[in-house]
């Protein structure tokens, strides 16, 4: 993990930058057990077969609408969850199917929300950018670029005021931090000492807009400097590295030194969602990072050089989630369409 | 095993498209995530990659084939490894029913002349004959998308002032596709992508109207304007009162309004009614490309604020548009696309189709209905709505917005304070339902105003007068 190259304001700041160092000296050994380099992987792939599947349905027409795919994204999510606890909240936006496979939603129940059936998170009526769990505390699911982070603030104020230990872990965008209500949220949480982690995803575009030509300043986990919030940058593809800052950064907003920013650095392989040709980019760019930086690929040469699993374990994990995501794909396509009546039901709670 | 490789659907809206290219040829090995084909879109070209391993055993559809219908066959992809079983095939009737709605081929004999006031960006004002699908004007076929861009060129080459901002239309060309081109013929001093970033660019833009420049601010879509709606009504849209008549906003907000295609309740909403309540600004709304283009070229010209409001899934639909570039529609006038005797049926945008179709089906049960295509919902035609329902007696208006406070709701009640008496039965609206859109295919379709619900309201009503 790099840590940022904030300026320090003050002392106090300076502490923080100390135990994130610390804990970059604590990753660089390779404490992981074989257990926890194993979930990640099963994680991940899990995520990666997932998107594949839904891309597939698309293209046959089972799910419709926008369908943004987190392709080449999955260890941001991974890394990052894995160090979550029963009282904390996620949020994120659209491009969510990832979010909820790593808080343990049912890969079948939000496939069947992507083709739009009653047995759907949200019964057929939210589709791939709207599903949610409250017994996740997964908190959707957003259309709207920027919207996740106030929402996100919100869920932190909650933790806040009901002095419940949790965090907030807030997704989005590189394209969403320039929006105006990502700076109200930070000077709110700074102002209040919210415990939330805001994790931007920078896979280097917004839509077909790269971080360079949308912004004045790339270094997007400064964003918060001006509110004296840290940030770190991050190599998010590496599962590992993640890990090891999701740790450190949920750790501070826990112990109530308010919020922090970690800005992932990923990339996603497909287009911005299924219609996007993705000529903005080159194809060696996309190669390039697909061969070299691939984090499911790099996990499983890194187990398999260290003699942690064999050629024939990983192709019995790959069969498995294959399978899964097939049975997925299967209760997607078999399960009903929600009933007409559905149509007037949740507008408002009777009261 | 076999598994058939389908035409895929490529976005929401596409329904057929041309497969362009093969990558691979029969007999060559394929795996998962290889690109396979290159597929035409109205959109764009994108690549087909092959979801599993195997070998590409034949090839039904030969490259260069175009209108290929989604879920087409298009391929035989043979499993390398025979242990591994799946179906990846989907019954004939788990395939999208896929919505074919014929748009009525619309006369081109009639003439409208109508006189339209025109300022310039000094304020001075020039009447102007507009006459529209006259024998004056050569027309040609072109799509709406391919109208509003080049009404959007025109005036950007007449007056260096109009510029045009938004997310994605300069190197992208648009989101939709819309701008193609422009940023090519005018540079990016003239046409800008913003971050994303709507309040902040709405902001910007309007400052920049105060000051004398034209923008034409794109949202992607009307969903996202809401991010800026204080500065489209509060900073835009008063500000000519405000200041005494001093200070006026020459803007034009534009971008597909409503509706797409199942993409849910945050990116699907018709905001015709909402701003067409507010005083200090016109709101515009087209069906046809003639429509597209005579209507944009006027709100450019147009020295006041206009929301211009746009379908996505007419952008890719054809209609002959005039090519002078003296064409004009004059805001603030209905026109009427078809005559007839018994009800009229008011609709904007793409209701505007779904009354034709509906009129098509019922004048072949013996009933006229009169097409009115509001194009303008602030300053709305009354008179010409009012001329018709005193000739026809009965009306029905069609919005795919909600029917609380809608524009329906507006009509009617107009059409009661200055028709009463010619009423034959109360005027009815068909909407939206009054729910946030679901996704699920078949709840859409039930939120969604359609030609049958048209056809049965005006049933409903003649049978009852
Ligand atoms: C307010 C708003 N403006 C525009 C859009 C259209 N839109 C959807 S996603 C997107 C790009 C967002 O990019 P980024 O934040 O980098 O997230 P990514 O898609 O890369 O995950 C845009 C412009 C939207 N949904 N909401
Ligand atoms: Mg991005």
């Amino acid at each position: 993990m790099s840590t940022s190259e904030l300026p320090l304001l003050d002392d106090s700041f300076k502490k923080e930058e100390d135990t994130l160092n610390k804990s970059k000296i604590v990753s660089s050994k390779n404490s992981f057990s074989k257990e926890t380099l194993l979930n990640f992987y099963n994680d991940m792939l899990l995520i990666r077969r997932f998107e594949e599947r839904a891309g597939q349905l698309y293209g046959m027409g089972l799910i419709g609408g926008f369908c943004h795919l987190y392709i080449g994204q999955e260890a941001v999510v991974v890394g990052l969850q894995a160090n979550v606890n029963q009282k904390d909240t996620i949020i994120t936006t659209y491009r969510d199917h990832g979010h909820m496979l790593a808080t343990g939603m049912d890969p079948k129940k939000v496939m069947a929300e992507l083709t739009g059936r009653e047995a759907g998170y949200s019964h057929g009526k939210g589709g791939s950018m709207h599903m949610f769990s409250k017994e996740k505390n997964f908190y959707g699911g957003h259309g709207i670029v920027g919207a996740s982070v106030p929402i996100g603030t919100g869920l932190a104020f909650s933790h806040y005021y009901n002095d419940d230990g949790g965090v907030c872990l807030c997704y989005f965008g590189d394209g969403a931090t320039n929006q105006g209500q990502v700076y109200e949220s930070f000077n709110m949480a700074a102002l209040w000492n919210l415990p939330i982690v805001y994790i931007i995803e920078n896979n280097k575009y917004g839509m077909g807009t790269s971080v360079e030509r949308a912004s004045a300043s790339t270094d997007l986990h400064r964003r918060g400097e001006s509110y004296g919030i840290p940030g770190v940058a991050v190599n998010g593809m590496d599962v590992k590295e993640v890990y090891h800052a999701g740790k450190s950064a949920i750790d501070h907003a826990r112990s109530n030194k308010g919020p922090i920013i970690l800005e992932m650095k990923t990339y996603r392989y497909r287009g911005h969602s299924m219609s996007d040709p993705a000529k903005y980019r080159s194809k060696e760019e996309l190669a390039k990072m697909r061969a070299e930086n691939d984090p499911i690929d790099c996990l499983r040469e890194e187990m398999m050089s260290s003699k942690m699993l064999d050629e024939k374990s990983f192709k019995e994990i790959d069969k498995k989630i294959k399978e899964r995501v097939i049975e997925a794909a299967k209760f997607a396509q078999e399960s009903k369409e929600p009933d007409p009546a559905e149509l007037w039901t949740d507008v408002l709670l009777e009261v | 095993m076999e598994t058939e490789i389908l035409m895929p659907a490529l976005s929401p809206t596409m329904k057929e498209g041309k497969l362009a290219k093969w990558l691979v040829s029969e007999g060559e090995k394929v795996s998962a995530g290889d690109l396979i084909a290159e597929i035409e879109t109205d959109k764009a070209t994108m690549e087909l990659e092959a979801v599993d391993d195997g070998i590409l055993k034949k090839i039904l559809i030969t490259e260069g084939t175009d209108s290929v219908e989604v879920n087409t066959p298009i391929g035989l992809l043979s499993d390398n490894d025979s242990n591994e079983k799946e179906v990846s095939k989907i019954s004939k009737t788990d395939k999208k029913n896929i919505l074919k709605e014929k748009i009525p081929v619309i006369s081109k004999k009639e003439e409208s002349a109508s006189k339209t006031v025109i300022r310039d960006s000094n304020n001075h004002r020039t009447e102007v004959h507009v006459k529209e699908n006259s024998v004056d004007h050569d027309s040609v076929e072109i799509t709406v998308r391919e109208a509003l861009r080049d009404a959007m060129a025109e005036e950007m080459r007449v007056n260096k002032n109009v510029f045009l901002m938004g997310e994605e239309v300069a190197e992208y060309q648009g989101a939709y596709k819309v701008s193609q081109g422009l940023l090519e013929e005018f540079g990016s001093k003239r046409v800008i992508d913003t971050p994303i970033t709507e309040n902040g660019f709405t902001g910007l833009g309007v400052g920049a109207a105060f000051a004398g420049l034209r923008p034409i601010v794109e949202f992607m879509t009307f969903n996202f304007a809401m991010q800026a709606i204080d500065h489209i009504i509060n900073s835009a849209a008063k500000t000519l009162y405000m200041s005494g008549g001093q200070m006026g906003c020459p803007i034009v907000f534009r971008g597909p309004n409503g509706a797409a295609s199942r993409v849910g309740a945050q990116h699907s909403q018709c905001y015709a009614s909402w701003y067409s309540h507010v005083p200090g600004h016109k709101v515009v709304s087209p069906w046809s490309g003639s429509d597209a283009k005579g209507l944009l070229k006027s709100s450019i010209r147009d020295p006041n604020p206009v929301i211009f409001l746009e379908n996505e899934l007419l952008y890719g639909q054809k209609f002959d548009v005039p090519t002078s570039e003296d064409f004009l529609v004059p805001i603030g006038k209905a026109k009427i696309e078809r005559e007839g005797s018994d009800i009229t049926i008011t609709a904007f945008s793409i209701m505007v189709g779904k009354a034709l179709s509906a009129a098509d089906q019922l004048s072949k049960m013996g009933i006229s209905a009169e097409v009115i295509n509001l194009r303008t919902l602030r300053p709305l035609d009354i008179d010409t709505i009012i001329t018709s329902v005193q000739k026809t007696n009965h009306c029905i208006s069609c919005e795919e917005g909600f029917p609380y406070s809608g524009i329906g709701a507006e009509i009617s009640s107009q059409i009661m304070e200055k028709a009463f008496d010619w009423l034959d039965a109360p005027v009815k609206r068909i909407t939206g339902k009054d729910v946030p859109m679901p996704y699920a295919a078949n709840l859409e379709k039930l939120a969604l105003p359609q030609i049958e619900d048209i056809i049965n309201a005006v049933n409903v009503i003649l049978s009852k007068s």
